[in-house]
């Protein structure tokens, strides 16, 4: 293994390209004679459409045309229909609300996109947006997501006669319900998990031209992976997918969100087709805030039973999740498939019960956002056990010990059917609370106190599943020259894909770092089965695919070289870029120029050594990262700030194949945990605006909130399911950042008997907190 | 309105509209695609620049205010051949930056910063990018560069 | 956003002159405020007459027992000035303090004074260290200044040109940062003159306000400990969804404290 193979911490590729300002994102496109787009956007929160005039806006300087969801329909574009179907226990189907690209009937949510204006420039379509004369009937509406499940609580559809789309549970709840009643020990909590605003750096942007010679739509926009942008778009456009061609060049950053069929999308390409000249869309802030998706919005109530020595019996979860105006591509999934498959997480429980009720709201529908689920499942786990140790009068490591699942347990499997294949999650936790210093957090403590704040240790031990879709598409291709080329079918928005594939290319092949290429984010070049990047399935089901491609690469050089050395291709040995039958050997290089040379190659052997692989997994195979994390947090009591001062993470994401990345992935979902725990939070008011609505209001962590992160892996427990042991690394930090916290600052309010604070644990909140309890405490 | 600036050591002459921010106008009438744009309230700083040797953000300056004035982008903080500015080179060894899109602004406020306080400590910086926004490193690698680089005395 | 015609005077008069002669024009200083609500469009002025190129606005200097600083002065120098630091560290420490960097790179003293926004910092300066503020008309008394929620005595078309601090014998400014924005949840600048103690306070009311009963308190005993109790009363103070109003007391007692304890 060299210097730049599996394992190492190789510096990017990408890096060079991106800090010398020559990235190229969608908003950089520029093309002659380009239209610019706005969208005029529903003022209501639910509002029957009485009538759009556009007559002035079309009459404004520069206007070319102004397309209603009328014109759209009409031009035959679909309706976003939810690719899901759960029942209720009495199989009921869930309920699914037609989204229409730009409605006509109904506006669901403020925000919604109603009308398309197109202009010369952007300032006239700007212009032009303000005379588009919309007539509203308002309706009542409701925004929060308990608040909707009640049954006296506004309907949004009529139709349904409830918000609640579907009630789904695992089981029936009569035979958990008896083994709470009966147990010694019960806790309780009740849990909000806090509404977010995902906010990649890159604004939500879309730019589409129509070439009438091939009557192809060509769409640069940021996605998560372009083949399945490019089929949902084309279904939704009524086109066959060879008839749109997707181009993602450089993506500031996804989290989830990036990978969704969103109106304005399809709203730009229909709009290129139809006008015949291209057009732009520049998402600016403010817009993307009330239409981009948001993530989580939870309410959980949780109870459990457990004996007398602290042993979970059994386990009872109620969640609502707030899905928005309509049902968003992954929205009910996420607590269903996400999170609610992942419980009991790292725990050793067979009974429990699990109730999940997707509501409707007047809000923009929520969906994945790093975690997707996970995240939520595991601060739910993790708030009962803290609960649980405190109602057992153990500490929160050995209530935790005492339920984790065993290493000799594994592999083991869950009552919703998951197979842990690996994975020490005693040990990883000894790591960390060795790691933290956790025995000598006393000390550390009083320190604090002689300056005046509370301290407070927490943590979380965390398991998350990996892997998405179970297929995948990856080729690798050796010119003539030797260089290699990587097509990628996964989309590399900021994990540095480029830089491992190579890596993982040079260790299998042998050809040197610099002369590997790479290739992502175009239709016309990304492998057909290309799926894309969330998940946290990029190493396992590209980095399989990859080795896959390159072991065809070796079969076939053997044969080759087996003809050049003339000898038995079963005699050749391939080793670090090498073939060789006894003595004598030739390098992969001379073998790629002779595959390019149909007179040098055996009988029947087509030239080239490019070869693609399909990855197809049993879909249940997933991998499951896990970890822990261990907060310590200052609270001002005066001020009820809270800062963290130590952060420990011990991370099993099983094969590391670039530590410097992987490092990268732990601390980003770690910002984004501390994030939903300390400062984010979207808030609608009960009109149904977002009064968080901008980075002046939204509170985006920043580099002040965090000190340095200490992070580690366990690589002891290699992944059993995939060849190259590797499991997911993109989310693990969101699941483990939150509850950790959440238990550090409690912790550091103990001397108030404070139990609980719902995230963001914001100033006010703490001190309200601290303060409500002072006199009891005092 | 006719303006002359000098951008990354090249003297431009241009005639703009007065309301035309300095950001749009390096981004569009420049093509010099370098400098983001990531909000609309003067939050994020990807747009940061270099107005007269000064950390400005670009999206709350109009072009016309630039009129006489030198102004250096992205483009520009490299060495002509190429050599990386010593932040940009930190960012690349600590890897500061995943998606790229704030770390334009990332590099030209990390530049701004070693140059105002030679040898600044973790705890500086981080107060120091009070004005820029990341989602995807958690900031580490990116205090760990700035820190590396102004450890070094570097100078913009 | 809306076009306008931009003026860029290089002198008071001429800056006078296009704002009484135009309809609708308005002063750009260092635009962090103006800029983003022309953006959203919630502001459409026919002219900007940028202050820029007026090197009378711009600068430092000590003025007998005062100290003035240039309207156009912006907040990074205001905060590094050696001259600032040596005669009012606390508005050295105030000015650092405003926004981030790039954002003090631009801002001025002027402009902040003049927007009156309730949470800028400059407004608990100038209350709280008993300012002057000069126009090209007259020149106006800090407790005269802010009249309201973005609102001060200026009357159209009046610009103001300098600030005049008056030294006093110590100040601290303290600081509640909002988590999003980087302004003031709850700002206290507490002066002590020797014959009297001001306390001002920016970022609780519609405007910045003095604190009597502390002001008083002080003048009989300069510790955080003759605060004790004299929280303003929440009645009066913004609730917003960032801190109601009676957290916003309780801050403004907590800074008001820390900013005597790290002067007494």
């Amino acid at each position: 293994m060299g210097q730049f193979g599996i394992g190492q911490p190789v510096r990017r590729k990408e890096d060079v390209r991106l800090l010398t300002g020559k990235g190229r994102y969608t908003d950089d496109v520029h093309l002659e004679d380009q239209q610019w787009a706005v969208f005029v956007r529903s003022p209501h929160a639910n509002a029957k459409i009485l009538s759009i005039d556009t007559s002035a806006a079309l009459e404004s300087p520069g206007v070319t045309h102004v397309l209603t969801g009328a014109d759209l329909r009409d031009g035959g574009v679909k309706p976003i229909s939810a690719d899901m179907n759960f029942t209720s226990r009495e199989g009921k189907p869930m309920f699914k609300p037609e989204r229409r690209i730009m409605p006509v009937d109904f506006a669901r949510y403020m925000g919604e996109p109603l009308v398309l204006v197109l202009a010369e420039s952007l300032e006239e379509a700007k212009a032009a947006a303000e005379l588009v004369a919309l007539d509203f009937e308002e309706l009542p509406c409701v925004t929060a997501t308990a608040r909707a499940a009640e049954p006296d609580a506004p309907v949004i559809y009529s139709e349904h006669g409830s918000n609640v789309s579907v009630h789904w549970e695992n089981r029936a709840p009569d035979e958990i319900d008896a083994i709470i009643a009966a147990a010694p020990h019960k806790v309780t909590v009740d849990l909000v998990n806090n509404r977010l605003i995902v906010a990649p750096m890159e604004p939500r942007c879309a730019v589409a031209a129509y070439d009438p010679a091939d009557d192809r739509i060509t769409l640069w926009s940021p996605t998560q992976g372009v083949r399945p942008a490019q089929a949902s778009f084309a279904q939704l456009l009524g086109i066959p997918k060879e008839k749109l061609r997707v181009i993602s060049d450089d993506v500031g950053g996804g989290f989830g969100i990036r990978s969704k069929r969103y109106p304005e999308t399809a709203a730009v390409a229909f709009a290129a087709r139809k006008t015949g000249r291209p057009v732009k869309w520049r998402g600016d802030r403010s817009e993307t805030f009330v239409s981009d998706h948001h993530g989580r919005d939870q309410v959980n109530h949780c109870v459990m039973g457990l004996d007398a020595n602290g042993r979970i019996l059994a386990l009872r979860l109620e969640t609502i999740v707030n899905v928005g105006a309509y049902c968003g591509d992954n929205g009910p999934r996420l607590p269903i498939d996400g999170g609610g498959r992942i419980i009991p997480t790292g725990y050793d429980i067979e009974k429990f019960y699990f109730s999940v009720k997707p509501v409707y709201t007047n809000t923009v529908p929520t969906d994945t956002y790093r975690g997707a689920g996970r995240p939520e499942a595991n601060y739910i786990m993790e708030r009962l056990m803290d609960a649980a140790a405190q109602e057992c009068g153990l500490t929160r490591d050995e209530i935790r010990r005492r339920n984790l699942i065993p290493l000799s347990k594994l592999p083991y499997r869950t009552q919703m059917n998951f197979v842990y294949d690996s994975g020490d999650f005693v040990g990883v936790m000894e790591e960390t609370l060795k790691a933290a210093d956790w025995d000598g957090f006393q000390a550390r403590r009083a320190e604090s106190e002689k300056r005046g704040l509370l301290r407070g240790i927490g943590i979380a031990s965390f398991v998350e599943q990996a892997g998405g879709r179970p297929t995948e598409e990856m080729r690798v291709k050796l010119g003539a020259d030797g260089a290699a080329t990587v097509f990628a079918g996964t989309f590399s928005h900021g994990q540095g894909h480029e830089t491992v594939y190579a890596q993982m290319v040079n260790d299998y092949l042998g050809v040197p770092f610099e002369r590997i290429k790479f290739v992502q984010g175009d239709t016309d070049t990304t492998p057909p089965g290309g799926v894309g990047t969330f998940g946290s399935r990029s190493s396992m089901m590209g980095g399989v695919a990859v080795r896959r491609s390159c072991g065809q690469i070796i079969l076939k050089g053997k044969r080759i070289a087996a003809h050049l050395m003339q000898a038995n291709a079963e005699d050749v040995i391939f080793e670090e870029g090498l073939f060789r039958v006894g003595v004598s050997s030739v390098t992969i290089e001379e073998v790629a120029r002779a595959a390019a040379d149909p007179s040098k190659l055996p009988e029947g052997e087509k030239p080239g050594l490019d070869e693609s692989n399909l990855f197809e997994r049993e879909a249940d195979l997933m991998n499951f990262p896990n970890g822990c994390h261990i907060v310590e947090v200052e609270v001002d009591p005066e001020l009820g700030t809270v800062q963290i001062v130590k952060y420990t993470a011990v991370d099993d994401c099983g094969v590391v194949l670039n530590p410097l990345l992987v490092h990268g992935q732990v601390y980003g979902g770690v910002a984004q945990g501390i994030g939903q725990a300390l400062t984010e939070d979207a808030v609608y008011d009960e009109s149904g605006q977002l009064l968080t609505g901008s980075f002046m209001d939204y509170g985006m962590p920043r580099a002040h909130h965090f000190s340095h992160i200490e992070a580690h892996f366990d690589e002891t427990q290699p992944c059993k399911t995939n060849e190259i042991g590797v499991k997911g690394a993109g989310e693990a930090g969101a699941c483990g950042a939150p509850p950790a916290f959440v238990s550090a600052v409690c912790d550091a309010l103990k001397p108030y008997g404070v139990k609980h604070i719902d995230m963001p644990l914001t100033p006010e909140r703490v001190w309200r907190a601290i303060h409500s309890a002072k006199p009891r405490a005092a | 309105m006719n303006i002359t600036l000098t951008v990354n050591g090249q003297s431009i002459a241009r005639d703009v509209e007065p309301n035309v921010l300095l950001a749009d106008f390096l981004r569009d009438h420049l093509r010099l695609t370098g400098t983001h744009v990531g909000c609309d309230t003067t939050q994020c700083g990807c747009c940061i620049v270099h107005l007269d040797g000064k950390a400005v953000k670009s999206c709350t300056i109009f072009a016309v205010q630039a009129d006489g004035s030198s102004v250096l982008t992205i483009e520009g903080l490299a060495a002509p051949d190429g050599t990386l500015h010593p932040v940009q080179a930190a960012f690349r060894e600590h890897h500061g930056l995943q998606c790229g899109f704030c770390t334009p602004g990332m590099v030209m406020m990390g530049a701004d910063i070693v140059r105002r306080i030679p040898g600044a400590d973790e705890q500086t910086v981080r107060h120091e990018l009070e004005g820029n926004i990341c989602r995807c490193t958690g900031y580490q690698g990116i205090v760990e560069a700035i820190v590396d680089a102004a450890s070094q005395g570097a100078r913009s | 956003m809306r076009n306008f015609d931009y003026h860029r005077p290089t002198d008071i008069a001429a800056a006078a002159r296009v704002l009484a002669e135009r309809e609708d024009a308005k002063l750009l200083a260092g635009g962090m405020t103006l800029i983003p609500t022309l953006k959203q469009r919630l502001a459409t002025p026919t002219d900007l007459v940028d202050l820029g190129r007026i090197a009378a606005l711009k600068g430092v200097r000590r003025e007998g027992n005062g100290l003035v600083i240039g309207a156009m002065t912006c907040h990074a120098d205001v905060a590094t000035s050696p001259v600032v630091r040596e005669a009012i560290p606390a508005l050295a420490s105030l000015a650092g303090q405003i926004g981030d960097p790039a954002v003090r790179h631009r801002g001025t003293i002027g402009g902040s004074v003049a927007n009156a926004d309730p949470a800028a910092d400059y407004p608990a300066g100038v209350v709280g260290l008993d300012a002057t503020v000069i126009t090209d008309r007259r020149e106006i008394g800090a407790d005269d200044f802010f009249t309201g929620l973005f609102e001060t005595a200026l009357e159209p078309g009046e610009i103001i040109t300098a600030i005049r601090f008056l030294l006093p014998k110590r100040a601290a400014y303290q600081k509640f940062r909002h988590p999003a924005s980087g302004y003031a949840v709850a700002g206290v600048m507490v002066a002590d003159f020797g014959d009297a103690v001001r306390v001002a306070v920016t970022g609780a009311g519609p405007s910045a306000f003095r604190l009597d009963a502390m002001e008083k308190a002080l003048g009989a005993s300069f510790t955080p400990g003759a605060l004790e109790g004299l929280n303003p009363d929440a009645l009066e103070l913004l609730t917003d969804m960032h801190a109601s109003a009676e957290y916003r007391a309780h801050l403004v007692g907590v800074l008001a404290r820390r900013a005597v304890a790290a002067i007494a």
